[in-house]
């Protein structure tokens, strides 16, 4: 087993090396210019330009930027925002938890719904029950992130009122993060009312994130679902006489998982990405909507750190889920 | 003083008369801000989250115009000669206490050289902590504008120019020159963190800053002792909304009382809703379309006129400005000082131009037009309006193609005086002064830069130089009178449009004015 691990870790290391040479890159391929997009309609002189330029050490030979950005990663030092001045490492570390809160929640949302979804599909395979989950989980996985968002919005918060809008707890309350998770940290100050209330600003972000990775969970769950219903030791496990419920529940669902736990690993990247959209329509201060900020500002460094550690963050979950893979199915370890 | 004990006093009867009952505005505003250190920065939405809650400067614009008054200097003088600028300080304006500075002092002359020094004195510690990148201050040019600052006595200053300049008082009501507090960014120094200055501000405004948590929402309080009294309202919260739907949702919901940048297509469905007024004001911005006046056939006023008047500007108005908008004949808006009404636009006629085209030896013509990528105050749609053009032109036998740049490259292939082809850009006011429009946009020194027609034309330039100079508003005005109708005469430009600015607020919120500068202040709202 820590062969396995190791043999894993060390295949992650070529694959890093190119994300950070990837981020580099693409943040630069970008046309624009951090100095010119300050600057504005007002525009600046060629030599305070110049004069920008080298203090930002835009300067120099890109490769000579990339190895300083190397270099600083080793550190554990992304460099500090252009915008900001502060290190990007303690930008990102500072949103950081109020993504993974919504995407936790999100992916919350999406198994325990479409985890019973998928097993209820494959049972009643055929039936009219079977086409409707389909059918919608199809329509789920198609919704455009976006226009999903503002609808809710229209039919929860504005019209019914059941909902907030946007945001990610009442202004009415203001707690201290220490753990960075909202629901946490209003636990941990005691007050049940914020508690609540970051319940309640949670729930229509995490329907809309958790939409997509809902219906791929269904859709994994009913086929795989099906494909383990067909085997031998389920029909001996009928034959034996075992209730339907415990054939379906123990014989048949704890091996069709395998693949249902891969899929659910995969979702994270997934989440990640629609994280970005559902915290601009839900004004949810995470890192997506820092990102978007950081792009259209070409803030450089908070742009090429904020994609080595998003990938750095999926690559340990691949990491993760490839372990979990190896302890749930032995023979993978061979 | 007196004033302040009596404002403190009446808020203490207040406090104990009622029962705590805050009264808290939230604004949902567009964007994080950078910082809370306005002079490090150029955009709005953090100047309306620094200097415009918490600071105030030596001189304001008057709320809701662009005429400057007395803010923290009761009164200026101007040496005859111009060159001699001296302002007469309050003596009762505080800085906020708050849980990390507490003032031992009332604010005098040393804070006021102290907040220039920080953005022009190279030795200057603030100046070094920024490497020097005050973008405002120096794009206004104030560092070669000023000679030196002098303290006269404790509430006197004195600003030594190095050449008269009529703007120069308006330019200390803008956003950079917010007045820092001296004893608090030295006591930062002393402790070695100076850079929570702009993280953790001070200053003498309305409101004072209590936590901002990023890219989520800003909390801020009445400040006690407001040298003009406590606000009305006693909490003001910005919550960070970017996405304008999803604002015009909160503020229906009641999550929030005012949004700025409605979509202009949704203003017309708020103004039907009887919770929310619609106040409206036209912006002090300009779009034009700015020729080369350096490249042929673009190098004859004949040309650009016809040009001009093949162009349907209405058109533009009622399809791409949805009519939040009005046609522009002059550069400067019609709420400027010195605009000049007199001026009759270029009307549009398509077989005149045709006609104006033909005399002036113009056949089978190609151009590029240039469309911004970008949505700006004062154009929402550049490419919308280019293609409308284009085909309002191929009616008199102009080709036109339209070109698009990312946003920075745009500006700057834009300003290169090789450029080929004309540009749809536009400009909104910095100081309310004639000055920033026609000299900066127009002005000979402009060339290669901010003006993007190239066009340096004698006449105009030595009336925009010598209104400069002059310290009647009066007689400035007529200079800028005179010059507008040489600008229509030459059309350098075809002058677009100038945009409508829409706020939306709930019908509780009272005493809320629109900046025609583009800013948003609270000072004076009240909820009912």
């Amino acid at each position: 087993m820590f062969k396995f691990f190791l043999v894993k870790l060390a295949q992650l290391v070529p694959t890093f090396i190119g994300v950070t040479i990837v981020a580099f890159a693409f943040i630069r391929l970008l046309p624009g210019d951090p100095i010119l997009l300050m600057a504005g309609e007002r525009g600046i002189s060629a030599e305070r330009y110049a004069q920008l330029e080298s203090q930002m050490g835009f300067d120099r030979s890109l490769v000579v930027q990339y190895l300083d950005f190397l270099k600083g990663l080793l550190h554990g030092d992304l460099g500090n925002s252009l915008v900001t001045h502060a290190p990007v490492m303690d930008e990102f570390m500072s949103r950081f938890p109020a993504t993974l809160e919504l995407s936790l929640f999100a992916l919350a949302f999406a198994v325990i719904i479409g985890l019973p979804a998928g097993v209820l599909a494959a049972v009643k395979r055929g039936k009219t029950l079977d086409h409707t989950i389909m059918g919608v989980s199809l329509t789920g996985y198609s919704m455009p992130i976006f226009w999903w968002g503002l609808l809710l919005i229209m039919l929860f918060s504005s019209t019914l009122g059941w909902t907030p809008v946007s945001g990610r707890i009442s202004y009415m309350y203001f707690i201290e993060p220490v753990t960075g998770f909202m629901t946490i940290d209003s636990l941990i100050a005691g007050d049940w009312g914020a508690f609540l209330s970051s319940l309640h600003y949670l729930i229509l972000p995490s329907i809309v994130l958790g939409t997509i990775p809902l219906a791929v969970i269904a859709r994994q769950t009913r086929s795989s679902m099906l494909e383990v219903l067909g085997e031998d030791y389920v029909r001996t496990a009928r034959a034996k006489g075992l209730s339907n419920f415990r054939v379906i529940m123990v014989h048949t669902l704890r091996n069709a998982l395998i693949s249902v736990v891969t899929v659910i690993g995969l979702q994270v990247g997934l989440l990640l990405a629609g994280a970005i959209l559902t915290e601009t329509i839900f004004s949810w201060p995470g890192i997506g909507k820092w990102m978007i900020d950081a792009i259209s500002r070409r803030d450089y460094p908070s742009v090429q750190g904020g994609l080595v550690l998003i990938a750095f963050i999926v690559m340990i979950v691949n990491l993760l889920v490839d372990l979990a893979y190896g302890v749930i199915n032995p023979r993978i370890r061979h | 003083m007196k004033k302040t004990l009596l404002a403190a006093g009446i808020a203490a009867m207040m406090l104990g008369a009622t029962p705590v009952m805050a009264k808290t505005l939230v604004y949902c505003s567009e964007g994080s801000p950078e910082g809370f250190d306005p002079s490090l920065y150029t955009a709005g939405t953090t100047f309306d989250a620094s200097s415009k809650t918490i600071y105030n400067r030596l001189v304001q614009f008057k709320p809701g115009t662009t005429e400057v008054e007395p803010a923290i200097a009761e009164s200026w003088d101007v040496s005859d000669d111009g060159l001699e600028v001296t302002f007469h300080l309050r003596d009762d304006v505080k800085f906020q206490t708050t849980d990390y500075f507490t003032p031992s002092r009332m604010l005098d002359a040393d804070d006021v050289i102290w907040t220039f020094e920080r953005q022009m004195d190279e030795n200057n510690p603030y100046y070094k902590l920024a490497n020097g990148s005050f973008e405002y201050f120096n794009s206004m040019s104030m560092g070669e504008l000023i000679k030196s600052i002098e303290k006269v006595d404790d509430h006197t200053v004195k600003f030594v120019l190095t050449q008269p300049n009529a703007p120069f008082v308006a330019n200390l009501a803008m956003d950079f020159a917010s007045i820092h507090s001296k004893e608090y960014e030295q006591q930062l120094l002393d402790e070695g963190k100076p850079e929570l200055a702009n993280q953790q501000p001070i200053g003498t405004g309305p409101f004072q800053f209590v936590n901002y948590r990023e890219d989520a929402a800003i909390r801020y309080q009445a400040n006690p002792d407001y040298f003009r009294g406590k606000q009305p309202i006693d909490n003001l919260v910005f919550a960070i909304t970017s996405d304008a739907q999803v604002r015009y949702q909160k503020l229906m919901a009641g999550e929030c009382q005012v949004m700025p940048f409605p979509n202009p297509s949704d203003v017309e469905e708020m103004q039907q809703n009887d919770d929310i007024n619609v106040l409206e004001e036209a912006g002090l911005n300009v779009a034009y379309l700015a020729y080369n006046t350096q490249m042929a056939p673009f190098d004859k006023p004949e040309v650009r006129k016809a040009l001009n008047m093949a162009i349907n500007k209405q058109a533009i108005i009622d399809a791409v400005f949805q009519g939040a908008g009005q046609v522009a004949k002059n550069p400067i808006p019609p709420s400027m000082w010195g605009y000049n009404d007199a001026i009759q636009d270029d009307q549009y006629d398509p077989d005149k131009a045709k006609q104006m085209l033909e005399d002036a030896g113009v056949e089978n013509l190609k151009m590029n037009i240039w469309a911004m990528p970008v949505q700006r105050p004062y154009m929402p749609n550049a490419r919308r309006t280019a293609e409308l053009m284009q085909s309002d032109l191929s009616k008199v036998g102009v080709d036109a193609q339209i070109v698009t740049y990312e946003w920075g490259e745009y500006l700057k292939r834009s300003s290169d005086t090789k450029r080929d082809g004309a540009v749809i850009l536009g400009w909104t006011g910095d100081n309310g002064d004639p000055d920033n429009f026609l000299g900066v946009l127009l002005g000979c020194d402009g060339v290669g830069g901010a003006n993007r027609s190239q066009w340096c034309y004698k006449p105009f330039d030595d009336l925009i130089q010598k209104a400069r100079t002059l310290d009647s508003q009066e007689e400035r005005a007529k200079l800028y009178e005179q010059a507008q109708e040489i600008f229509k005469e030459q059309a350098p430009w075809d002058t677009l449009a100038h945009s409508t600015v829409f706020m939306p607020l709930r019908k509780e919120v009272t005493g809320y004015k629109i900046d025609p500068l583009g800013g948003h202040s609270f000072e004076g709202v009240d909820i009912e």
